[in-house]
């Protein structure tokens, strides 16, 4: 599912003439095309109504408190002397948030690296390897995609503790992983599959070691599978909320964390949030913008969760 | 060693560490929880199904179970149906892209991003939330805003104020008397520029009179009395009334003055519309009680369309393009069309992203916990955020975990079909 057109042009005989429906009446053409201007019009509504909103946080964000508690983010378009980025200097100098962002970086890049080769170990191994109880394993692990955090926050928030490691990255890591790991292996063992075991059985009689299959052969051949899945675990863990604010103490806090903490005083704190919550959001939007075709499929695949 | 043999021992270092930490994290989680769910605040006493029964019969939490059974109908109904919309919209526009993109761009940011958006949209003064600068703008667009909230009458001015919001002369009017009607309790500078200075009311023929601000800076001029510099009130709509009848209406000129020249005789009254001085339509309180978990569920909807369009306008695209066509040569309408076999044919897939969305709505957490304010929380809790509450505010490990594996089993029949509907794709054996 891309967003490129998904429309197939019909095929015809060579020398033959497509008959259409017949050319409807002046009515009926008119219709249509007053149709068409409703359409053209709703959409457009549809559109700004979708875009408004991330362009108000985007604007507010550039305007001072006194202006946002004063006026909507509207008026700066009219007036726009109010723009300034004195927000995004002011935080650069606000350590909480400038440690939360690098935060957000330490967690999100480890918990996307792990989940991406622990799954693809995996999910090699229930895609070409014959073992006893193989299809039975993978029904389990893909019955494990859709567990809701919650049913595991209490017990490893003891475990952790016990580890030494709660409060810590590596306890929010941990977590991510944990519950990354399903999807990975659903989704990277059904992309494997569908090599063509011609080039792998190749590969073995020459040879190969199985490691040496999966590292030379499947690997680079599933460039789009691991992409897909890393952006959606990235985006994942990169907007988590609930995991980080169980998992992680304030100082190893993502950003999301932090914002959270600022949101009781919403309206006087909305210097410190707008800019914040618009930088925190900078990431994922150059993500879905780079990469739009992996990033749908990775956000369709990854749904279920 | 025997290929398989070797498969084997592979197979098991392969799948090592997934199952190490699958193990560990999530399967030995998911039954101590269980087992927490069955226990006491402290995990020390056994207590059965307590926790279970304080979850259907508390206050708070059957709160959240009302507002997990809204969400789940509501929101992906709501979802798919819009969806489903856009799908079939982007089928027949220009700018496709540009539209999807917009739509679909949501998926990207949180659900924190998302709420501190959503708390700027929902703010309830309408100089500052959007949406409530529209309904306003919308609503002063049919019916224009009252030109002087707020005023009311100077005591002893001999004025009446009802509850009905008129105000009404108290003394009997008589035709060739002009009347008096001073007002107070408007801003400075809340007047109409079109506003000229008050002059005393000049006699004539007919119900005559003058309404005013009976008020000078700094509190000089007279009481019930026209001063200099003190401004008519332009545009205010007059009543004459005799006998509970309105005899004639009027509206008062740039200095206050107003004249019903055709009327003799005494006996009446003079009464200013209640519509001069009602409040302003100030929008709705978005996130306050009553439109709090609408509300919310509106920006999950502004989150999740995209995603419901993309998987439906896929399923849009699969289908054969000779039924259509055929459907269209045989003389159907672009709406039977679109009624009767492009929505059959697509059901399936909404099927799906509606199943998909029920999955994922009941686990919300973290869009109720950001964009509801402090004191609209309880109002707006849903079982996720309970869970959390009673985990790590109340510290109850008890009723956490009875949440936790009550979430649990509200998945599972979703997850059941989902398999069902895998197996039968042949995308998992």
């Amino acid at each position: 599912m891309t967003f490129v057109s998904t429309r197939v042009p019909q095929l015809r005989p060579a020398g033959t003439v497509p008959v259409g429906p017949p050319r409807p009446g002046l009515g009926r053409r008119l219709a249509t095309r007053l149709g068409g201007i409703t359409t053209q019009v709703v959409v457009m509504a549809v559109t700004a109504v979708w875009v408004f909103p991330t362009l108000g946080l985007a604007v507010a964000s550039l305007r001072s408190a006194t202006d946002n508690s004063a006026s909507g983010w509207w008026t700066a378009l009219a007036e726009p002397r109010q723009l300034t980025f004195e927000n995004y200097l002011a935080l650069l100098d606000n350590e909480t948030i400038l440690r939360s962002l690098w935060n957000t970086v330490l967690i999100t890049v480890p918990a996307t690296a792990l989940v991406v080769a622990i799954g693809a170990f995996a999910g090699y191994a229930l895609a070409w390897l014959d073992f006893p109880g193989r299809d039975w394993l993978f029904v389990v692990l893909v019955a494990l995609i859709v567990v809701p955090v919650q049913v595991a926050i209490l017990p490893n928030a003891r475990l952790f503790g016990l580890l030494g490691i709660y409060g810590n990255v590596a306890g929010v890591i941990a977590f991510h992983v944990a519950f990354g790991l399903p999807l990975a292996v659903f989704l990277l063992r059904n992309f494997f599959r569908t090599l063509p075991r011609e080039l792998l059985e190749a590969a073995r009689l020459d040879g190969g070691s199985e490691l040496a299959v999966f590292g030379r052969v499947v690997l680079p051949l599933s460039g789009p599978a691991l992409a897909s899945l890393a952006i959606f675990q990235f985006l994942w863990v990169w907007n988590d909320l609930l995991v980080a604010l169980v998992f992680a103490t304030s100082e190893n806090a993502p950003i999301t964390y932090a914002l959270r903490g600022q949101m009781r005083a919403f309206s006087s704190n909305i210097d410190v949030i707008g800019p914040g919550a618009f930088l925190s959001m900078t990431v994922p939007l150059l993500v879905f913008f780079a990469f739009q075709r992996y990033f749908v499929h990775g956000v369709l695949a990854g749904s279920t969760k | 060693m025997s290929p398989a043999r070797r498969h084997r021992w592979t197979a098991a270092a392969f799948l090592a560490p997934a199952l190490l930490v699958l193990c560990t994290l999530v399967a030995y989680p998911i039954g101590y929880t269980v087992w927490l769910s069955l226990h006491s605040p402290d995990g020390s006493r056994f207590v059965g199904v307590a926790n279970y029964v304080e979850m259907f019969t508390a206050p708070d939490t059957r709160r959240a179970l009302t507002n997990n059974a809204i969400w789940v109908v509501v929101a992906p109904t709501v979802v798919t149906v819009l969806g489903l919309m856009f799908a079939v919209l982007t089928e027949r526009v220009r700018l496709v892209n540009a539209f999807r993109l917009a739509l679909f761009m949501p998926m990207a940011i949180s659900f924190l991003a998302a709420g501190v958006t959503f708390r700027l949209v929902y703010d309830e003064d309408p100089n500052r939330g959007m949406l409530n600068a529209a309904i306003v703008a919308v609503h002063d667009s049919f019916s224009p805003p009252s030109p002087y909230p707020g005023a009311t009458v100077r005591e002893g001015s001999g004025l009446v104020a009802s509850d009905d919001g008129t105000i009404t002369t108290g003394v009997p009017v008589t035709a060739g008397e002009p009347a008096s009607l001073p007002l107070v309790g408007l801003p400075v500078d809340a007047l109409p520029a079109a506003a000229e200075p008050a002059r005393p009311p000049a006699a004539g023929p007919g119900i005559r009179g003058v309404v005013w601000r009976d008020f000078l800076r700094g509190g000089a001029g007279r009481a019930g009395l026209v001063d200099p510099g003190e401004l008519g009130l332009p545009g205010v709509v007059v009543q004459v009334v005799r006998s509970g009848e309105v005899v004639a209406e009027t509206r008062t000129d740039a200095s206050g003055q107003f004249a019903v020249p055709e009327l003799a005789g005494g006996g009446y009254s003079v009464r200013l519309a209640a519509g001069n001085f009602t409040e302003p339509f100030r929008g709705l309180t978005w996130l306050g009680p009553g439109l709090v978990t609408p509300a919310i569920i509106g920006s999950y909807i502004w989150v999740w369309a995209g995603f419901a369009m993309v998987v439906i306008s896929a399923g849009l695209a699969s289908i054969p393009r000779e039924a259509v066509e055929s459907a269209r040569v045989d003389g159907a309408t672009e709406w039977q069309v679109l009624r009767l076999v492009t929505i059959p044919l697509v059901r399936p897939v909404t099927v799906v992203v509606a199943v998909t969305l029920g999955i994922n709505v009941l686990k919300i957490f973290d869009l109720v916990l950001v964009l509801a304010p402090e004191p609209a929380q309880a109002e707006a809790n849903v079982l996720g955020l309970e869970q959390y509450h009673a985990s790590f505010t109340q510290l109850n490990a008890g009723l956490g975990s009875a949440l936790a594996v009550l979430l649990f089993t509200l998945v599972l029949p979703g997850m059941a079909w989902r398999a069902r509907v895998l197996r039968r794709h042949q995308v998992v054996p």
